[in-house]
């Protein structure tokens, strides 16, 4: 029930052009403001990589001048090349990547096989099972790491990556599940059952019909897998205490911690492993952004 | 004899025929097939779930009743490991304050400015990717990197952050070495790391969810900006506010990486959060059992706020479909 707008004087020539007038002015400031806003917002998150970047590239002695220097008198790239000599970096990378690789296929091959019973079977149990499963996202994971240490300690697998990747062969955890279990519900089933009609069984519908179309959620997957896994620090450092087995994180926090044993490193040095770390979760972002952003908005608002 | 016993057999195939699609819950003997090959798919997580989530939870229910240091068998000692955690341990009462603390501040700030960073994503500027990317990129940094990279940015002395508090007159505080000053510091790296992170990927979707016929009717009746948001967009996103709240408050619950790596949970013990009492009785005292105590009342803790969010959540969660 609008009311007709009787706001506008009766004998005003040009309506139009008034309105024109008045909505650059009334959204010129606001458009300034909000440009202004999003700018400045973007200098406050960027600014700290700007800072990391150019601390990593000066000299020792340019660390402590004061006022700092923005930019290093002349960029030391070997820093970085020390911080590889220093400590087995392209090793940790190594170990990272085994476990990456190693627990993201898990996490995709057993999730989406879960999914996909969840999503297209009936069977007793199954809405418990699934309620169950969300119900796992609220537990805090510290009640389960002793016993699961104490578990792989009996069986030996202390000091090595196995812990790291092996249980993501077992579902890959509750937030994959529901992910794509979200995403095969929205697959028409009229795919299923003509595949049923040409003779298919469950195993190749799931592989060969809707695993494909699945392509996009299974992206997302692995992006967020990769990038928890690359991130996860608490696992190693409980398992790893052999240097040689250590990930990017656990590494990293050994380097900071170096100088106790051999007056290395400096801040830059720590700049530059820091940078080194955090690049393969930032080009894996850039590379799959609309995947992962989808996926993200996917899990988090579609009940 | 071969006629009974293929009789049998028939009499045995058609009780097990009927019996076995009750079992599974579907009707006929052909959904019971359907059904075992659901079982199949769904055993993996089946089995991660006994192993490596329920058998654990039940196990470290146990170990919290014991002494355990996994070098000899565990000993039962009755509710010492509880009584010595609320009456003897030092640390325990402060840590959990401290906790508690740090996830007040961190949720509720980290919730407002997720969704205020989104709702100016939502205004349809130009270039609006590229600052979402932008916003997004501080998420990506490994919690390690992320303490190594700020507890250089708040150098007391050459950070640039003293530096420019310096050149504007004031004294800059000791920031991560300061014990008044650790705690802030923290929950401003949690907030920079946070706020452009998946929770303003979640708001905004929510916000882009909101139908634009009732924007347009709040509108023609004459409603201001703040009237629409209270009234039209944040009923309408409160349901995402939910589930960035619970979540937020579980993982605030947990915090651990950031203080380890940034500042050990120093300077005495300013940073010292309930986590960090769990793994450093568990993993550098080998006190199993305590640790396991340690965790069960952090699963407490966390099940009953998130239990009491859910039930509060009715008075202010609106679902449209409904």
């Amino acid at each position: 029930m609008a009311t007709p707008d009787v706001s506008v004087p009766i004998g005003r020539t040009t309506p139009v052009l008034d309105r024109a007038v008045a909505v650059r002015h009334r959204i010129l400031p606001t458009r300034a403001l909000l440009y202004l806003a999003l700018l400045v917002l973007s200098l406050v998150f960027f600014f700290p990589f700007f800072w990391t970047i150019a601390s990593s590239l000066k000299s020792t002695t340019e660390l402590f001048d004061f006022p700092p220097l923005v930019f290093p008198a002349a960029p030391q790239w070997s820093n970085y090349a020390t911080v590889l000599t220093t400590v087995p970096f392209l090793l940790w990378v190594k170990n990272s990547l085994v476990v990456v690789a190693l627990s993201t296929s898990g996490v995709v091959l057993s999730a989406s096989a879960v999914a996909y019973s969840f999503a297209r079977f009936r069977y007793r149990g199954r809405d418990t099972m699934f309620l169950v499963t969300l119900a796992t996202m609220m537990l805090p994971g510290q009640v389960t790491l002793i016993p699961q240490f104490i578990l792989f300690d009996k069986m030996g697998w202390v000091n090595t990556l196995n812990p790291l990747w092996v249980p993501a062969w077992f579902g890959g955890g509750a937030f994959f599940i529901f992910l794509l279990r979200q995403f095969f519900r929205s697959l028409p089933k009229e795919l299923d059952e003509a595949a049923r009609i040409d003779g298919a069984g469950y195993p190749r519908i799931f592989w060969s019909v809707l695993l494909p179309l699945c392509k996009p959620a299974l992206a997302t997957v692995m992006v967020i897998s990769f990038i928890s896994n690359w991130d996860n620090f608490l696992t190693p450092l409980i398992y790893l205490n052999n240097q040689n087995l250590f990930t990017v994180a656990l590494g990293l926090d050994y380097f900071q911690n170096f100088p106790q044993q051999a007056g290395m490193p400096m801040q830059n040095l720590l700049m530059a492993a820091s940078l080194m770390a955090v690049l393969p979760p930032m080009v894996l972002f850039f590379v799959s952004q609309r995947y992962f952003v989808q996926g993200i908005i996917l899990s988090g608002f579609k009940g | 004899m071969a006629a009974s016993s293929s009789a049998q057999r028939a009499l045995k195939q058609r009780s097990a025929r009927s019996f076995l699609p009750k079992l599974l819950g579907v009707d006929t003997p052909l959904q019971a097939q359907t059904a075992l090959w659901g079982y199949l798919f769904v055993l993996p997580w089946l089995l991660g779930l006994i192993i490596f989530i329920v058998g654990p939870i039940l196990a470290s229910f146990y170990l919290s009743f014991t002494q355990y240091n996994i070098l000899t068998a565990p000993k039962f000692i009755g509710f010492a490991n509880y009584e010595h955690a609320f009456s003897a341990d030092t640390l325990f009462w402060p840590s959990l304050g401290r906790t508690f603390l740090y996830a007040l501040l961190v949720v509720p700030i980290g919730l407002v400015g997720s969704l205020g960073l989104a709702l100016l994503l939502n205004q349809r500027a130009r270039g609006t990717n590229i600052f979402r990317t932008l916003f997004f990129v501080p998420s990506l940094t490994p919690t390690v990197a992320l303490a190594l990279l700020w507890t250089w940015l708040f150098h007391p002395t050459v950070g640039p952050i003293n530096t420019m508090l310096v050149l504007i007159g004031l004294p800059g505080p000791g920031w991560l070495t300061s014990a008044q000053w650790a705690l802030p510091s923290l929950i401003i790296i949690a907030l920079w790391a946070g706020l452009g992170g998946s929770t303003m990927l979640i708001f905004l979707a929510g916000l882009q969810g909101v139908p634009q016929e009732l924007m347009d009717a709040a509108r023609i009746d004459g409603a201001a900006r703040w009237a629409k948001f209270r009234h039209v967009t944040f009923p309408m996103i409160s349901p995402t506010m939910l589930f960035n709240f619970v979540l937020g408050v579980i993982g605030a619950l947990q915090v651990f990486t950031l203080a380890f790596v940034a500042t050990s949970g120093g300077p005495s013990y300013a940073t010292w959060f309930f986590a960090l009492n769990i793994y450093n009785q568990a993993f550098q005292y080998l006190n199993m059992g305590y640790g396991a105590a340690l965790a069960w009342i952090l699963v407490v803790i966390v099940l009953s706020l998130t239990l009491i969010n859910l039930a509060l959540s009715r008075r202010w969660v609106y679902y449209a479909g409904d």
